[in-house]
């Protein structure tokens, strides 16, 4: 099985820098793509079926394809969003702190179809490793001519900066991140104009996650058929970063084809759960997706499955949930999060999450009522899609409407025995 | 008053945006880096620096967790609470640094090393529970490592 990702990533996570990396055959992708026409690139990233790897799984082709290219700016952006904070997500840590050369190709490779000049890198602020690692990396490739004026001798020109965030979650929702690159509070923008058109400082600008950009050099490399048949699920091109956190006995990430099944992950690759305990739930890629259970654990982790089970397969990386750990406890966390988390920008975000909160909370401490569990089927319903001005509330319900559905009788123990019995 | 070096070194970062008011995260940052934190007079003087309104400036600052607008300790821990963290136990942790540090999220140790606050997911779930102090990474924590990492730092 191919592992195009993470095949360079040593055992011990130590990074790997430009002698190691050339010598490995990185950088053919950029020598290749400035040969090829920008539409040529994007024609064939489109056909690869790559998607967007942050959670929205959106083809990656297809939204460069918005991206003007008749016509004068002052400047286009690329921008990478490293801003890592799903919690349960730690993919995007491995990829920058493994292999940080790997990443710069995949943007040099995007800027040239899109045709942008200017560059960044957004890593949140705590990953002062990764931070590091990309300084070097991007000094060492300015050094060997990969970026900067005049790239290889080719006439393109690509500059390429880190910029370290400040904290705060909604900087991941692409539009809050363009503001936060701007300096400002990070709020979402409304859309349309969409970032193709205009984006950061009002150019037309592509924001495409870490694991995204890492799949490009292997794209151009090996082509659209071959990236397609890393796959086992037609439509969906390439491996995906799994992982799973929680009481599993092996906790951890793995580069699998898309279409492995949920068992799979949970039994071969994170070795099943711990001695004495029972898989009770997950939630299969990050906090803002809905519960699977066990019925659950035959399907195929690729996009259409993971949906039609009615979840998502989000950033890939399932949170495990054991038959000892209470559900409403983690609930109230996950919606504790969401509440602090919220911009505060739009009312039934500010407002409902919070509320949601202090509900969950009295349900914790045993003093919740029956007609609790109607107002939080209220709240699923109001902040739902459609409802608020982004993704964050929506995200946030994901989990408690699952909840509410898969462990009501969980819900209910703690209002009947005015209790938590897993205390 | 701004030092000659927080100044050259927020000037510095002007070179990367179109117009100097986007560098008003990175300038947070500098003084932040020399001070600790942020305290009013900054942001006046850097609202003269960046010539945006002393509200501008710290609408942005409060907006972000990780500007400090309030005196911290030498070492900030921040302790992932999210939900993986959760599942393993971060409570525990808690538990046992607010009983060695005699502190509670938001304060800071008497002799003035260490403020401890929550922070959400670190990003090395299968090492939960986590924390940073400073800018160091601590994984796999159980309350009998926490003394022996907090006695790394001076």
């Amino acid at each position: 099985m191919e592992r195009p990702l993470t095949k360079n990533i040593r055992p011990d996570g130590k990074p790997l820098f430009i002698k190691e990396y050339e010598s490995l055959g990185g950088y053919q992708s950029v020598k290749k793509a400035l040969k090829m026409q920008p539409k040529e690139i994007t024609e064939l990233v489109k056909k690869s079926n790559l998607k967007g790897r942050g959670g929205a799984g959106f083809n990656t082709g297809l939204k460069w394809s918005f991206v003007p290219m008749e016509g004068q700016f002052e400047h286009k952006y690329l921008v990478a969003n490293g801003d890592e904070m799903e919690p349960g997500t730690f993919k995007d840590r491995l990829l920058i702190e493994g292999d940080p050369h790997q990443l710069i190709e995949g943007m040099i490779v995007t800027a040239c179809a899109i045709q942008a000049d200017e560059g960044y890198i957004f890593i949140r602020g705590e990953y002062t490793e990764a931070a590091e690692i990309v300084k070097k990396a991007l000094a060492e490739a300015y050094e060997a001519g990969y970026l900067g004026k005049n790239i290889l001798k080719s006439g393109f020109n690509f500059n390429l900066h880190l910029h370290t965030s400040v904290g705060r979650y909604i900087c991941g929702e692409e539009t809050a991140l363009l503001n936060s690159l701007e300096g400002k509070r990070a709020n979402p923008r409304a859309k349309p104009p969409f970032p193709q058109v205009s984006g950061l400082f009002g150019q037309p600008t592509i924001v495409n996650n870490i694991e995204t950009l890492c799949n490009i050099p292997h794209i151009i490399n090996n082509g659209a058929e071959w990236f397609n048949g890393l796959s086992l699920t037609p439509g969906d091109g390439g491996t995906k970063i799994f992982g799973a956190s929680g009481k599993v006995k092996r906790p951890g990430l793995w580069e699998l084809p898309f279409g492995v099944t949920l068992r799979e992950l949970l039994e071969e690759h994170a070795g099943g759960m711990r001695d004495g305990l029972k898989f009770k739930g997950c939630l299969p890629g990050g906090a803002s997706t809905d519960f699977l259970v066990e019925q659950h654990l035959d399907i195929r982790m690729d996009y259409a499955s993971v949906a039609a089970a009615g979840s998502r397969l989000g950033t890939g990386t399932m949170i495990v949930l054991d038959d000892k750990t209470c559900p409403v406890g983690m609930v109230l966390n996950l919606e504790h999060f969401f509440a602090q988390e919220s911009c505060g920008f739009c009312t039934p975000c500010r407002e409902g999450l919070p509320w949601t909160e202090k509900i969950l909370q009295k349900i914790e401490n045993g003093k919740g009522e029956m007609k609790d569990l109607d107002l939080l089927q209220f709240h699923t319903k109001f902040m739902g899609p459609g409802n608020t001005f982004c993704a964050l509330a929506p995200g946030a319900m994901a989990p408690l409407q699952s909840a509410l559905k898969y462990f009501r009788e969980d819900f209910e123990l703690h209002i009947k025995e005015h209790k938590c019995s897993w205390k | 008053m701004l030092t000659a070096e927080e100044i050259h070194e927020i000037q510095e970062e002007f070179h990367l945006y179109p117009y100097k008011q986007a560098a008003c995260i990175e300038a947070l940052k500098v003084v932040q880096n020399h001070r600790r934190w942020v305290s009013d007079e900054n942001v006046k003087d850097l609202a003269a620096l960046l010539e945006m309104s002393v509200e501008e400036i710290d609408s942005v600052a409060t907006f972000y967790n990780l500007i400090y607008r309030q005196p911290v300790g030498k070492y900030v821990i921040l302790l992932c609470d999210s939900v993986s963290c959760y599942i393993m136990g971060f409570e525990a942790v808690l538990a046992h640094l607010e009983k060695s540090l005699g502190i509670k999220y938001g304060e800071t140790t008497k002799d003035g090393r260490f403020t401890m606050l929550p922070v959400p997911c670190l990003g090395t779930c299968d090492h939960a529970p986590a924390m940073m102090v400073g800018k160091d990474l601590f994984r796999d924590l159980t309350p009998e490592k926490i003394d022996e990492i907090l006695n790394k730092y001076e």
